[in-house]
Parts: C-alpha cells; structure tokens; sequence
C-alpha cells in the first residue's frame, strides 16, 4: 500500500512541479510546501493500474470478427490517459501495468508478480476459472479485482465476491437486453440453434431464462456440434450455404433465429442461409453488447475519436469495459485524492459513486453483487439498431435492474 | 403531455397580447438541419432560415447585435453571419471540433471549447487569430465568462472539473470539481457565483466565485420521472440576480430555480429534450430549444407558463437572441 501514494518522492515531484510551473505559472501562494487553495495542485497521488490478460489468438469465421491483438487494453489505455489529463490538475499520475499469461494458463504466479510490483487494482480480462483463482488471494493482499471480460453469470451469483467489481456484463444482461427488444418488436416466437461448448450453452441457458421473462416461447431448439471442420477454407463458402438451410430445416413457424454460438462455430454463417427467411439474432446478425464500434449518441462520438486516434482501430464491447474499469477508478481517486484501496473500494460502494460512460444516463453498482449496471446496445455489424432496457419495461427501483438477475433472484451473498 | 398540448393550443387560440417596441430576431441553431432559423420575437413566427456548416451548435450573437457566431462542429469553424443581410461573412479558426464558445463581454475575443483536443482556444475576433490555446480536461464543453470579463469558466465533460482561467493571462487558476458531464457554466450577472450543471450527475453546482468552492448542489426532483432522465445542461440567470432557468434535456421541462435560496420553485413543461436557452433582452420572456420537438417555446417569465412553441429546423440546439 505504501508503494501506491509517493507524498515526498524526488522525481513526482520533480515532475509535477515543473508541470504546475507552467500551468500556474501566475498563481504566487503555488508552492511545494504549500499547494495552492482550491483542489489545486496536491502532487503526490501515483496510482498503477494493473491489467492481467490470459490471451491467444482467437479464430472467427470472418476475418473481420478476428479479436484485435489489443483488445481491452487499448481502452484501458484511452482511460488512462483521460485519466492522466484530470490527474495534471490534481497531481494525481495514472500507470497501466500489462501483464499477459497463456489463454488456459495458471495466473497465480502472474497476478502475484503483479501485486509484488504493488499493483492495488487490477483489471482482470481471464476467464471466470481464472479469476476465481485469483479473487480470494486478490482480498488477502487488499487488491481490488474489476472483471472486465467474463460475462458468466456464476460470478455475480454463487460465485460472487465482496472485492470483485465486474464492468463487463453477464450473460443475462445481454440477453434480457436482446429479449426486450424482440418482444417490443412482437417478435415472440424463437427458435434457438445452440454450439455444442460449455460458453454456448450458458448462452443458449440465459436466451431461455430470457424467453420466460418477458413473454416469448422458444418453439425449437437444436445443437450444432462442432466437429472440428475448418473456418474458412476456399470452398468452405459453397459448403455452408448447403449446410446452413438444411440445418434449419423443417422448423416449427417462427419469428427470429437466436443464435448461441460463443465459440464461432456456426453462428456467423446463419444469417440469410435460413430455409425460412427470418431474421437472426443472438451471437451472430443483431447482437447484444455493452458498446458498439457505431455508437455516436451521448457524447459517444467524442469517445469513439478519441479512441480511433489512440489505437488506430475502432472502439470493441471488451475497450470499454475496461475503458470504465479504469475510469471508475480514475473517480475514485480523483474523489477521494486518494489510492488508498480502502477509500478507493469505500467510494465506489458508497451512494455517492456514479460513472459516466456514454449511455445516455449515469452508471451504479448492483451493491448486492457489485456488478455495474448499464444499458445493452443491440447492433448488427454495421450500427446501433436499439438500445434497452426497452420504453415500458418498468421496475421498482432501476429500469437498469430490468437487465439480468434481480436482487430478489440473487444467489449471491457476499461475505 | 396531450393535456398540456390542449393548453398551449388553447393558449395559442386566445388573441396574443403584442408588447410594444421592437421586435427582436431569436437565432436558433439546427444540429441536424445545418441551418440557424431566425424566428420574428413579437409575431413569434419563422421569417428565415439560413444555410450553415455541418452541425451548428453553440451560437451567440456581437453585443452590438451585428454578428451571430455560430460553431460548425463537424467542419471544424466558427461562422459569422451578417445579421442585416442574413449572409456568412467569415470564418473563424477555431480549432476541431467546436462546440460551445463565450464572447467576452466586449466582443473582442471569442474563447472555444475544442471538444475533441482538450483545449481552449481563444480567437481575437477582429484580426480573426488564434491568441491563444488553453489546455484543460478531458472534453471541454461548457463556457462562461464573468461580467467583468477578467474570468473564463470552462467545464470538462470527462474530467468532471469546471476550470477558472485568467483571461490576462490565458491560465489556469482553479480547478473545482463537479457532478459528472458538466455542460454548461453561467456567471451570476453581479459576477459572484459561477451555476454549473451536470447532465449525468443530475444537479447543478453552485461556485463561490470569491472562495472557487461549491457552495451549494441543486438537484431536482420530478414526480413521475426517475432521477436519470433528469439531465441539467442550459442555465440562464435573470439580470436581477434572482430568478434561474435550468434546462433538463430528457426530462423535457425547464426548471425555475429562486437564485437566491436555491429552491425549485416550478418544473415548466416544453418539448422533448431541452437543451439551451436564452432570455429576451427585456427580461419578459425565455426560450427554451427544444431538440427532439424540433421547436421551441416562449416561456412568460412572470408567470413562469409557456406561451407558445414554434417549429425550427431539425434537433434545435442553441439559441441566441439579437439584442436590438
């Protein structure tokens, strides 16, 4: 903790006081004894960030899909910087901390590594086994975990934890998201084509929870298994548009096609290869997602450039959650001129945090399982379709609350 | 709300009471519609709309009444517009981006947020030159300066701060944070406190000019809407001092606020999401822009009740009033 916040370190304060010589230059009572009136100048807050990744390269079945080698931590970076540029008035510095294991690897020793170099908060972007590796050493050393890629559900649920702050959405969120929108459409009737992996058929799980609760019957399911044939082989084109039609064969009448294909087996070749013409949704053609490479509205253009001119690509789902991971923080600290875990994890618990992220309204944590709450974009490959929660989903406390498991429902009990 | 569109259409029906005097041109800047509309005050009707660059936005007009300023954001100039003829004149370098501007209180020197380069730029006016650039937040936006003009305030969206800067010396003096996305920053007209609204944090912070501390948060509170639909971005304050106009973007209402206790005293319903507004020069009315009505309203500020809403061009932003 101590590593965390430099009062009298020679080179912060080299460094701020020759910034704070330019900025004010003017401003007489600016001195190193006596910072000037005001929230001005106040050098000495050195906040690192840690960002743990477990990365391969991922296989999609358009190049286009193909996850960008810097996924995640170009938004962290954005962050850091918008970060950086309040910092400069504050004296607050802001540094990200990269650390990457193999995909399926044991993170222990890596996010140990981390907290030895005095990493406090790290932006965990592993899977849920992953991070449940990490979460119970995380709370022994006082580091704050925000879990800013897996979406499953367990982790807000059974496997929820009181220092685990999740900016990614849950599985349920995105198809409840997904669910109000088709059910505004009256789009009630839904066949549901499954991948025969463990991710897609969480999805495929949260698409029924989804279906029961806003009104629309899934008429059919079926299971595509992935038998290992190759993505993206030269005739594999004249093949699947064979396959595709008979797989949807013979199908009970319906409105859409949702389907739950995480693993990028199948799903991107459903669309427009249906036997019946329908549109489809879910993982692939109309998607739910916590941001889209589109979204203008909110401010949302001014993000969008600002990330374009960093990273020299578009802004993904995965650059904004971690965007909001490290902007959340960036808050806290800025609130509390702190970072110090404790008033870090007190601020953003208390009633007073909210964080900006170019939704349309401010975001909160679900403070029963400290899962961010936030709109779900729906979108297809080329822009914004919708928004939810959808007009008339009502709720008692938080139309966001219509998104995922409600307190009520909630297995979560943090210790 | 078709109740109250019965009301304005009754309103609208009685036999309007003309005031006497001139009538002053409104100026409305369409985002969507590339235009400022300029709209008669006293027949409250549409008598002109001028093509402009790609989304006009801020918008403000010479204290001599002969010049509208407008900010072309997407083509990255200010425009000026001859008032007596309706034509573009010149262009101003504001920088990429422009979004909100401030004209000192002698017209001299136009300061611009720059939304996209965390900066302020500050133009002569005269000799159309960028005199200076001030670097602030993250995503500048809101700007105000005080009556005396010694005092720019500019608000960052993403930073959350409002910044004091020295306009003799084009720096930064204080930075006091406020409630997240602050859009807008309006000086008192006796200079001593600085209103700052705060579209995602829902409130309006007032700042002792003297101290540069918020001395009080305003918040709102509407029967029937939730507090995230509650979005503050324009204020006006009366000249008296005394009396607030707040406008709440989603909440399609204009809050009126007694300046001195700081209470809500009224919610006026207008249109959908208002944005910006502007007094008439006599004090007597406001108008409000109302973005997704694609209209905007007299407000009677006497009674603090719509007079009557009039269609502009397509997702009003700003408005500026001529002064003569």
């Amino acid at each position: 903790m101590n590593g965390l916040v430099m009062k009298s370190t020679v080179p912060i304060t080299l460094t701020f006081l020759f910034g704070f010589f330019l900025l004010f230059v003017n401003v007489s009572e600016l001195s190193a004894q006596q910072p000037a009136a005001n929230q001005s100048a106040k050098p000495g807050v050195d906040a690192r960030i840690g960002y743990l990744r477990a990365y391969e390269p991922q296989l999609a079945l358009s190049v286009l899909d193909i996850p960008p080698r810097d996924e995640g931590v170009a938004g962290a970076n954005v962050a850091i910087s918008d970060n950086n540029t309040t910092g400069k008035f504050l004296g607050q510095q802001f540094t990200l901390d990269v650390t990457e294991t193999k995909f399926n690897a044991d993170v222990i020793p890596a996010f140990k590594e981390m907290v030895a170099r005095g990493d406090r908060f790290v932006l965990a972007d592993v899977s849920a086994k992953q991070l449940l590796s990490i979460a119970d050493i995380a709370k022994d050393a006082g580091v704050l975990l925000f879990n800013i890629g897996a979406t499953d559900d367990i982790l807000r649920e059974e496997e929820c934890r009181p220092n685990v702050f999740h900016t990614a959405p849950t599985r349920s969120m995105l198809a409840d998201g997904l669910a109000q929108y088709l059910v505004w459409k009256q789009w009630r009737k839904w066949v549901l084509l499954y991948g025969s992996h463990e991710n897609d058929k969480l999805y495929a799980d949260a698409i029924r929870r989804a279906a029961s609760r806003f009104g629309a019957t899934i008429v059919e399911e079926r299971l595509y298994e992935d038998r290992g044939t190759a993505r993206r082989t030269d005739s594999g084109v004249v093949l699947v548009q064979q396959q595709m039609p008979v797989f949807t064969q013979n199908l009970p009448e319906h409105d859409v096609v949702i389907v739950a294909d995480e693993s990028e087996v199948f799903g991107s070749y459903v669309p427009y290869r249906t036997w019946t013409p329908r549109p489809v949704v879910g993982t692939a053609g109309l998607v739910a997602s916590s941001w889209h490479p589109a979204s203008e509205q909110w401010g949302g253009v001014q993000i969008q450039s600002r990330f374009v001119k960093m990273a020299g690509r578009r802004m993904l789902s995965k650059d904004m959650q971690a965007w909001t991971a490290v902007r959340i923080l960036g808050e806290a600290i800025t609130r509390t001129k702190s970072a110090e875990t404790k008033q870090v994890e007190d601020y953003i618990k208390s009633d007073e945090f909210s964080i900006a992220a170019f939704k349309g309204q401010k975001l909160t944590f679900r403070n029963w399982n400290w899962q961010l709450r936030q709109p779900i974009l729906i979108g297809d490959g080329h822009g914004v379709v919708s928004t939810s929660p959808q007009a008339g989903f009502l709720h008692q406390f938080s139309e966001l609350d219509t998104l995922g498991v409600d307190r009520p429902e909630t297995k979560c009990r943090l210790k | 709300m078709r109740h109250h569109m019965c009301l304005l259409a009754a309103a609208a029906a009685l036999p309007f009471l003309a005031q006497p005097g001139w009538a002053n041109m409104v100026y409305v800047s369409n985002e969507k519609g590339n235009s400022i509309t300029v709209v008669d005050s006293t027949s409250m009707e549409v008598v002109k709309t001028i093509e402009v660059g790609q989304r006009p936005r801020g918008i403000t007009i010479s204290p001599d009444g002969k010049i509208v300023y407008v900010c072309a954001s997407d083509d990255d100039t200010v425009q000026m517009i001859d008032t007596s003829t309706g034509k573009i004149v010149g262009t101003l370098p504001s920088g990429p981006d422009p979004e909100l501007f401030i004209l000192s209180p002698d017209g001299k020197t136009l300061y611009v947020a720059n939304e996209n380069d965390n900066l302020v730029t500050v133009i002569n006016v005269e000799t159309r030159a960028v005199v200076a650039e001030i670097p602030v937040g993250v995503e500048p936006e809101g700007m105000g300066v005080s009556p005396d003009g010694k005092t720019i305030v500019n608000t960052s969206e993403t930073t959350n701060m409002a910044h004091f800067i020295d306009t003799s010396t084009h720096e930064i003096t204080d930075n006091v944070l406020v409630d997240s996305r602050p859009r807008y920053a309006q000086f008192k007209p006796d200079g001593s406190e600085v209103w700052v609204s705060a579209e995602i944090g829902g409130t309006v912070s007032v700042i002792d000019n003297k101290t540069r501390a918020v001395k009080h948060k305003i918040t709102f509170d509407i029967q029937g809407l939730r507090s995230e639909q509650i979005q503050p971005v324009g204020i006006r304050i009366s000249a008296d001092g005394k009396k607030a106009y707040v406008a709440l973007g989603p909440a399609n209402r204009v809050a009126v606020i007694n300046a001195e206790t700081y209470e809500v005293e009224k919610y006026v319903l207008v249109g959908q999401r208002v944005w910006q507004l502007a007094f008439m020069p006599d004090g007597k009315t406001i108008i409000s822009t109302n973005g997704l009505s694609n209209d905007i309203t007299f407000i009677d500020t006497a009674t603090d009740e719509p007079i009557k809403s009039v269609t502009v061009g397509q997702l009003p932003w700003g408005v500026a009033v001529a002064p003569n």
